[in-house]
């Protein structure tokens, strides 16, 4: 599963390396539900830096992340946003609930923090 | 208008095909003066029409046949994913669905008819489901030279 994180006390960084569609959902939900219980009472920063595609399978993943933890009263963010993903969550109205970030701005503020920084997730 | 390529694919209703159909049509399109975005928006289309017939057409059933049928004439792209699944038994409400496995239907079916110029599906219950998508390519680059 190409997937990295970092913790700190508050946040918890997960870093996705795939395209996110029907062939990735399933192990991306798990590897993410997976970090999200390991990591309670931590807002959540999605990095999508290396997420090339999305399509509506994908952002159901996003969206139910969304929802399992803005029930607990946990933020879901995104950033390194690429324009084909910008827009998707532009036409699906992820704006409206969700931060986001696109890439280029991310990218200088967060260099290498999720790609050097995380742990690989078997 | 006259095709100038085309391609046609028949797919096990697998998973991994939908990435595979998206590459295969956006390599076609690529041989078109589309933009950029114009590609990255006809990946997601036939995402999303090739998905549709994976779990909505075969429940998730891996031996079903998903045909997809792209042709490129001088001004459009025309995609054709057809399937012989179970069949959406009313497009106008899936449409509109909200939450769960049906909310990605409704998001399907937008994104289909946001990033395409025309979508037309005919679904019928027990019989499957075609969904017919154009895209026009960019009126400059149909311009003859000089213009």
């Amino acid at each position: 599963m190409a997937i990295s994180y970092r913790v700190e006390p508050h946040l918890l960084t997960v870093g996705l390396e795939r395209d996110l569609d029907l062939a990735s959902a399933r192990d991306v939900r798990a590897a993410l539900d997976t970090l999200l219980d390991r990591y309670p009472d931590r807002d959540v920063r999605l990095n999508l830096d290396q997420v090339s595609f999305l399509d509506s399978t994908g952002l159901g993943v996003v969206l139910g992340r969304y929802r399992r933890l803005a029930a607990a009263g946990r933020t879901l963010h995104l950033v390194g946003v690429r324009p084909a993903v910008a827009a998707v969550l532009t036409v699906a109205g992820v704006r409206q609930i969700m931060a986001w970030e696109p890439r280029v701005a991310s990218e200088a503020r967060e260099k290498g923090v999720v790609a050097d920084g995380g742990d690989e997730l078997a | 208008m006259a095709e100038t390529n085309s391609l046609s694919l028949d797919l096990a209703s697998h998973p991994d095909n939908v990435g595979l159909a998206r590459l295969a049509v956006a390599a076609l399109a690529a041989g078109a003066p589309f933009g950029v975005p114009d590609l990255e928006e006809i990946r997601v289309a036939v995402s999303e029409a090739v998905t549709n017939a994976v779990l909505h057409g075969y429940g998730g059933r891996r031996d079903g046949r998903v045909r997809v049928e792209a042709s490129l004439s001088q001004d459009r792209l025309q995609v054709v994913v057809s399937d012989q699944g179970r069949g959406i038994e009313d497009v106008a409400l899936a449409r509109q669905a909200a939450g769960g496995d049906g909310e990605r239907l409704g998001l399907g079916i937008l994104f289909m008819e946001t990033f395409m110029d025309h979508v037309v599906i005919e679904s019928h219950p027990g019989q499957g489901t075609r969904v017919v998508m154009e895209k026009r390519l960019p009126v400059a680059a149909l311009a003859p030279d000089g213009y």
